[in-house]
Parts: C-alpha cells; sequence; structure tokens
C-alpha cells in the first residue's frame, strides 16, 4: 500500500512540475514541451495497440495527419474555426477511420499486419501528396488558430503559447489517466488476454476481432487528438505527418520507454526527442546517429528504459 | 514496368519476410556505385558484387540476431538502417535528382503506330524481370537449394537437425535478395532516374504485393504483381467522373490499395496464402 | 432419459486425404459423462476441436440442444454454454491462476465494452473464479503466475478456467495427463460431482479414471466409432477388444 502511495506522490509531484514549467522555462523550451507533451499522447496511443494488444501497427500516423488535415479543412481561409466542433471533427474523423481501417487490417496478423498497415497509411499520404485534395506535397497553413467559446466566454486564447501549453497539458493528463483506467477494467484485461493468447480466449467466448477493433478505433481516436493538437500547435499540416518516419519514431518512442508500461511512452517520447534536439545542435546529419541509436534499442534493449531498470533492479537483488 | 519489379521484389519477400525495406536501401546504394564507374554494363556486375557484400555484412552484424524476436525489432531495425542509409546517401551522393542514359544498345523504340511507339529499354526491363522471375520460381521450387530454403522458413530447428547450416544458408539468402533489390533499382535508373525516396514507393508497393499474392506464395506473388501493374495501368488510363469531380486518373495512385482492400475482405490470408485454422 | 445437450449426426473432418473424423455420430446427456477412448491418432482431439468450434467440420451436422451450430466460430459456440479444456496446457502463462479464471469468467458479462472501472471491481466474474479455483484445490495457489506452477497445476488451471465460464457442457481434453495421483483422484471425484448437473465429453487415457466416470462409453479408432453404449458393454464387445485393446484387459491400461 506504501508502495503505492509513493507512486501517486511521484505522480502528483510530476504533474506540479508540469504545471510549473512554463513559469521558470523560456519560450522555446516551453513549446519543446508542448511538441513532447504531444508526441507522448501520439506514442502512448500507439502503446495501447503495440503494448498492450500485441498489435504492432507501422500506419498509426494515419490518424495522426488525417486529424490535423481535419483542422486545416475545417479552418476558413482567413479566419478561426471553432474549437470545439473542430477538435470533435478531428478526433471523430480519426476514430472514424481507424475503425474502417482496423476492419480491414485486423483481418490480418503478424507480418501481414504490420505490411498492411503501412500500406494503408501510404495510400493516405499518397492521396494528400499526390492531389489537389488539400494544398498537394506542400500542405495546408492554418493562418488563424481555433478559437474556443463557452457561452460567449474565452477560457483560453491559442494564440498565447503557455495557454496552448496548459491545453496540451490537460489533454495529456486526461489521456493517461484514461488509460491507466482502462489497462484494468475488464476491457484492458480483455486486451491482454489477446496479447497474450488470442486463441485461448475466442475458445473462452471472447469476439475478439470486435475488441481489437474497437481498440484500433479508441488508440486512432486518440492518435487524432495528438494529431489535432501539433497542427494547432505548428499552425501547419503537410504529408509527412501521416508519413511512416513518423509511425516509425512512434513505435521507437513506444519500444525506447518500455512497451506496455503505462508511462513508457512519455519516457520514450521525452528521450527521443531530447536526443533529437541534441544531435540536430551537434551536426546536420543527425539522422544517421538517430538510426545508430535506434538499430541499438533493437538490437541490445529489447524492453526499453523501463526494462533496463527491472533488470538493474533484479540485478541489484541478486547481488544483495 | 514498376509491377515487373515489384514481382522480384514479391518473390524475394516470400523468401525472407521482414527485411524488405534493407532491399531498397541496397537498390539505392548499388547504383549510386554503379554511376561512379561511368558505363552502365560495367556498373551492373559491379554493383552486383558490392550489393552481395553488403547483404553479407548486414546479416552478419545486425539481422541474424532478430530472426528469432519479435516482428516489432525487426520493423524497428530496419527503420533505424533506413535513417542510416538516407543520410549516408545525403552525405556521399547530395539530394539532386540524378538522370541515368539509357544504354545506346537499347535506345531506340519501336513504332506501334504513326504516332505511337514503345522505347526498346521498356521492354528489355520486361523481358529481364520475366526471366529473373522464372529463375527465381525454378530456384526456390525445383533445386535442392530452394528446397533447403523452403524447409528453414517452415521450420528452422528441424531443419538445422537435418543437418543444415541454416545462418549460412540465410546469410546468402539475404545477401542475393540485396543483389536482386539492387540490380533492380539499377535497372530502373535509366526510366524514372534516381531519386532520394525512390526506394519508399516501390517498397510499399512490393508490401501490397505480398499482402495480395499471401505470404509464402510464389504464385500469388506473380499474380499479384500482375493485378496491380492492371489496376495501376486501368487507373491512370480511364478517365472518370463522379458526380462532376474527375475521380480518374487523378487518383490512380490509389487504386492499388483498393485492390488490396478488396482483396482482404475477399481472403484476408491473400489469394494464394494458406488460411490459417 | 436426460435431456441430450449436444448430438452430432455423421460429422467428419478430412485434412488433404486423411479422414480424421469420420461420420461420428454420438451424443452427451445432461448428468452423464460421455467418455471417448480410443488409440493416439483416432481423431479423438480432432472431435472435440471440431465440437468447440476451433475447426470447421467438413460434414455432418452438431446440434447444442435443438440448436445446429455446425461451422460456427469458437466464440458463439463458447457463449451457448460450452466449455472446453486442452490436452496441451492452453492459458495464459504471464498471469495469475485468479485472473486466468477471471478471465474466463468475464467472457460471460456480454460484450464488455467497459473502460474505467476496475476489473476487480465487477463481483460476478471474481467470484465465478474463485469458486472455480476452490473447485479444483487451487485456492491457494490463486495469487501465483500460472507460469510459476507446476505442470500439474496448470492442467487443474485449466479445468478451473473451464468450470470458471459455468458452462452446462464440459468437453475435457485428456484433463488428467500430467497430473500426480493425489491430483487425478481429486480431479476424479470432481468430474463425478460435476457431472450431476452437466454434460461431460471426456477423452482419458487413464482408464481407472474413465471405468470410474464413465456412464457412457465410445471407442474410437481411425477417425470412427467402432463401439459405443454402456461401459461394461463396450467393454465386452470383441471388436473392441480386438481392435483396440488386444490381448490386454482393460483394467490394467494406464
Amino acid at each position: 500500500m506504501s508502495a503505492r502511495l509513493a507512486a501517486m506522490l511521484l505522480v502528483l509531484s510530476a504533474i506540479a512540475v508540469l504545471i510549473a514549467l512554463p513559469f521558470v522555462l523560456e519560450k522555446f523550451y516551453v513549446q519543446f514541451a508542448t511538441k513532447v507533451l504531444v508526441m507522448a499522447i501520439f506514442a502512448a496511443s500507439l502503446n495501447l495497440l503495440v503494448g498492450y494488444t500485441g498489435l504492432v501497427s507501422l500506419g498509426h500516423a494515419a490518424f495522426f495527419g488525417v486529424a490535423g488535415y481535419l483542422l486545416a479543412l475545417a479552418t476558413p481561409a482567413y479566419d478561426a474555426a471553432e474549437f470545439w466542433s473542430s477538435l470533435a471533427l478531428a478526433v471523430g474523423g480519426a476514430a472514424l477511420l481507424a475503425l474502417a481501417i482496423g476492419a480491414l487490417v485486423l483481418r490480418t496478423s503478424g507480418i501481414y499486419f504490420i505490411m498492411a498497415t503501412l500500406a494503408f497509411a501510404q495510400m493516405l499520404y499518397f492521396l494528400f501528396h499526390d492531389t489537389s485534395l488539400a494544398g498537394g506535397s506542400d500542405g495546408i497553413y492554418i493562418y488563424v488558430r481555433p478559437v474556443a467559446q463557452l457561452g460567449g466566454w474565452q477560457p483560453f486564447d491559442l494564440e498565447n503559447f503557455v495557454h496552448l501549453y496548459f491545453l496540451v497539458l490537460a489533454a495529456f493528463v486526461l489521456v493517461l489517466g484514461f488509460l491507466r483506467l482502462l489497462v484494468d477494467s475488464p476491457f484492458g484485461r480483455t486486451l491482454a488476454g489477446i496479447r497474450v493468447n488470442e486463441h485461448r480466449m475466442r475458445a473462452l467466448g471472447f469476439a475478439t476481432f470486435r475488441y481489437k477493433l474497437v481498440c484500433f478505433a479508441v488508440a486512432g481516436a486518440l492518435a487524432g487528438l495528438a494529431g489535432y493538437l501539433s497542427a494547432l500547435q505548428f499552425g501547419v499540416v503537410n504529408p509527412d505527418m501521416l508519413g511512416w518516419h513518423l509511425s516509425g519514431s512512434a513505435l521507437m518512442m513506444v519500444i525506447l520507454g518500455g512497451l506496455g508500461t503505462w508511462l513508457g511512452p512519455v519516457l520514450g517520447a521525452a528521450s527521443m526527442m531530447l536526443l533529437e534536439l541534441g544531435l540536430q545542435s551537434v551536426t546536420k546529419h543527425w539522422q544517421l546517429l538517430m538510426g545508430a541509436a535506434i538499430v541499438t534499442v533493437a538490437l541490445a534493449l529489447p524492453r526499453g528504459l523501463a526494462g533496463l531498470w527491472v533488470w538493474r533492479a533484479a540485478r541489484g537483488q541478486n547481488d544483495g | 514496368m514498376a509491377s515487373w519489379l515489384t514481382l522480384i521484389f514479391g518473390i524475394m519477400g516470400v523468401i525472407n519476410r521482414a527485411h524488405g525495406s534493407v532491399y531498397m536501401i541496397g537498390a539505392y546504394l548499388a547504383w549510386s556505385l554503379a554511376q561512379h564507374l561511368g558505363s552502365f554494363w560495367l556498373a551492373i556486375p559491379a554493383g552486383l558484387a558490392l550489393s552481395v557484400a553488403l547483404g553479407f555484412v548486414l546479416e552478419w552484424l545486425f539481422i541474424k540476431r532478430l530472426y528469432q524476436r519479435d516482428h516489432l525489432y525487426q520493423v524497428l531495425l530496419t527503420y533505424g538502417l533506413i535513417l542510416i542509409f538516407e543520410e549516408l546517401r545525403s552525405i556521399l551522393w547530395g539530394d539532386d535528382v540524378h538522370g541515368v542514359a539509357v544504354p545506346a544498345l537499347l535506345a531506340g523504340s519501336i513504332p506501334l503506330t504513326d504516332t505511337l511507339s514503345y522505347p526498346v529499354y521498356r521492354l528489355w526491363i520486361s523481358a529481364v524481370c520475366v526471366a529473373l522471375a522464372v529463375g527465381l520460381y525454378l530456384l526456390i521450387q525445383r533445386t535442392r537449394l530452394g528446397m533447403m530454403i523452403r524447409a528453414g522458413a517452415a521450420n528452422r530447428e528441424m531443419t538445422q537437425s537435418l543437418g543444415i547450416n541454416i545462418g549460412w544458408l540465410y546469410r546468402w539468402v539475404f545477401a542475393l535478395g540485396v543483389a536482386m533489390a539492387a540490380f533492380a533499382g539499377m535497372i530502373a535508373a535509366p526510366v524514372s532516374s534516381v531519386f532520394p525516396g525512390m526506394g519508399n514507393q516501390v517498397l510499399i508497393v512490393c508490401f501490397v504485393v505480398v499482402v495480395i499474392g499471401g505470404i509464402g506464395s510464389v504464385k500469388g506473388a506473380l499474380v499479384a504483381a500482375l493485378l496491380i501493374g492492371l489496376a495501376d495501368t486501368f487507373g491512370k488510363v480511364v478517365e472518370l467522373e463522379i458526380a462532376g469531380i474527375r475521380v480518374l486518373p487523378e487518383l490512380a495512385g490509389m487504386s492499388i490499395y483498393l485492390l488490396m482492400a478488396a482483396v482482404l475482405l475477399w481472403r484476408p490470408e491473400g489469394i494464394f496464402g494458406r488460411r490459417l485454422a | 432419459m436426460a435431456e441430450v445437450v449436444l448430438s452430432t449426426e455423421r460429422l467428419s473432418r478430412r485434412f488433404g486425404g486423411l479422414v480424421a473424423v469420420d461420420e461420428v455420430s454420438i451424443e452427451c446427456r445432461h448428468g452423464e459423462v460421455h467418455a471417448l477412448i480410443g488409440p493416439n491418432g483416432a481423431g479423438k482431439s480432432t472431435l472435440i476441436n471440431l465440437l468447440s468450434g476451433d475447426l470447421k467440420p467438413s460434414g455432418g451436422t452438431v446440434r447444442l440442444r435443438e440448436r445446429e451450430v455446425t461451422g460456427l466460430p469458437a466464440h458463439r459456440i463458447s457463449r451457448l454454454g460450452v466449455g472446453r479444456s486442452y490436452q496441451k496446457t492452453n492459458v495464459f502463462l504471464p498471469f495469475t491462476a485468479f485472473e486466468n479464471c477471471r478471465l474466463a469468467a468475464q467472457s460471460r458479462m456480454g460484450t464488455s465494452l467497459r473502460f474505467l472501472r476496475p476489473a476487480q471491481a465487477y463481483r460476478a466474474p471474481c467470484e465465478a473464479a474463485e469458486r472455480a479455483l476452490a473447485q479444483v484445490g487451487l485456492a491457494a495457489r490463486a495469487h501465483w503466475p500460472v507460469a510459476a506452477l507446476s505442470h500439474g497445476e496448470q492442467r487443474q488451471v485449466e479445468i478451473a478456467m473451464a468450470l470458471a465460464t459455468d458452462p452446462q457442457l464440459l468437453l475435457l481434453d485428456e484433463p488428467l495427463a500430467g497430473m500426480g495421483a493425489e491430483e487425478s483422484a481429486r480431479i476424479v471425484s470432481l468430474l463425478r460431482a460435476l457431472a450431476a448437473d452437466h454434460a461431460i465429453l471426456l477423452v482419458e487415457h487413464d482408464m481407472e479414471a474413465v471405468f470410474a466416470l464413465a456412464d457412457r462409453l465410445t471407442v474410437m479408432v481411425n477417425g470412427a466409432v467402432l463401439e459405443s453404449g454402456a461401459p461394461a458393454a463396450v467393454r465386452a464387445s470383441p471388436a473392441v477388444k480386438a481392435a483396440y485393446l488386444g490381448d490386454d484387459d482393460v483394467d490394467s491400461g494406464k
């Protein structure tokens, strides 16, 4: 029980630190922290698929990107979109898309599933890249950020980077809290059972396809939320938001942080983006070093940073 | 033409499933090296030799450690390698688009009608790809080596206990795969020119071929490559308007994915894939 | 006569040229243990897999009560009140014994899109899991990961999972294989007790247990039913003696 109390205190103090951040950091770092939180939401949504349910998707950026595009398309040329309705449109659109793609790709499994998710994501990439539907390869600029109205009152101003940070932080806390509850819920336990032994789950009477589909749609919706916030922050969407580089990076974040752990994706997103920032300041060819880091993780750290922790703890016990 | 390339990839994918993207890198590297030799005909054997060596080293350094692990790590490793190779390419050769001259021997065109003609080089590519595909098919289905490869894919331990050196076999298969990809990249260069990201497009189409055809089926790869070629061509040639919006050929790029969606609905294991119980 | 819970008619399954199950027609009645014996490769496990929906039949029909369920997927059949155990232990190794059974019981909550309350807060599945574990004698091991249990205990978890779904028909594929004498005896008496208000189809090699439990006995050879009926009659059948038992007496088999 005391361990639980300690964990709770740790989480609460982490939230306190996050709340304090914008009051001590410069603008650049607040914006960087916003970016990290957005990517953490995205990585956490992928972790729901890969870590908890055992569905390795290499096309998760599709939902991130489509939500961003939905915001861009819902924004009038030189005017602001309405925040709540555009948010609902983006997240709902991502969820519906995930439902449609999921219904197809979930009919496959294993390496097939990886290929099929990637192929559908690339289909959307080419749809936005090669047609004049939404700005082609240059994408669309969002000149005016959405305005939030609650009955005449404007609770926050998204042109203000501190307000934006707090909005993203609120979304981050809500998503992480939701995932925490989900993991221990009957639904979450079902997903874990599917990961461990799907055949046995079917024999026990679970319609596993339906659960996987709902999981896929929920993960898509959360990825959509991240994509919406990202488009909000950068004021631009382009096809790279749907590209497989982003899907690959997110996968790296999830594995780096520790598959199927609650805070792993957050840890993974933060360390990978810090690494990226650091490498970018060292050399123009930072991708070379990032690639080397990824190869190292794939070969040497199958359980991510969280795994390293567990391993050290286990070793400590043996030594003592 | 792309469909012929995917045919080769599709068949290699049958043998070595997870590492399609590494082939793509091999293609780019090998082509680029070939550039420096001046002659297209010289470049091909040189590029092939280099890419076999590259495949060997890659397998030895990285790939062999992952056969027993989850697909997830193969994907991650592949992603890391792609980043490394893309950056190396950018450092070594820059980000420009390069054109490659069609070799003089194959430079002409065959007149079809008064206004239409078909380049000899494209015909040559088709012929080479078909020959290669048939050769690979025979290698896999008819030879002792092919038998060992198939046995290894079906049951590693059992094959090993029969006295076959699986590690050695896989290394050769992988090196051969890299060489095939490199070769495909080289012969495609004069037609498509060479640009960053050229591998991505081919790779994704190959994935579609494998999903449609069914993993482990050479026949499937053949049929899928043909179907995709047809769907792609059809999408580009036909003009179609729905409710006043031009759908084709604007969305031609989508047609192969729609085909994939249809196949997934109809037979999720691929046209010639083995149905799981 | 007691109610017929399960019946098959000319049920067949072919794998390529091999006929694994050949026009088998059997019945399971409420309150009865129907034992299925036969040499290895006789098609007993394949028959169980056909009945549970793990495999699709190539021909014939399966009925649960009055309802035809031929070719339905495993999860639909399971939810019609069929619980099964596997010959080769098929459980969730990283989970605790309790969680294995709780998941099994949770499958009866309906398609549960319950995201927010912890699974432990739903009492019915938890109680069903505890009950099932107590029945097989594993209450003390409830919170051990199954991977850490002995092989015999894992076999008991396998049975407990089938029980936790509160089935009317139990399909048990060699439930005693790999258990020690004490564990076996416990499971035999448990099955005897369960038989009162369940229908049980039992595949088992332990002849002592089979004759202690069976109300009805079917002998399969090469995928087909050789003999079926009351145990004493089947035991006396010359065809069974010749084809299956050879010269040995039935009781000496183990």
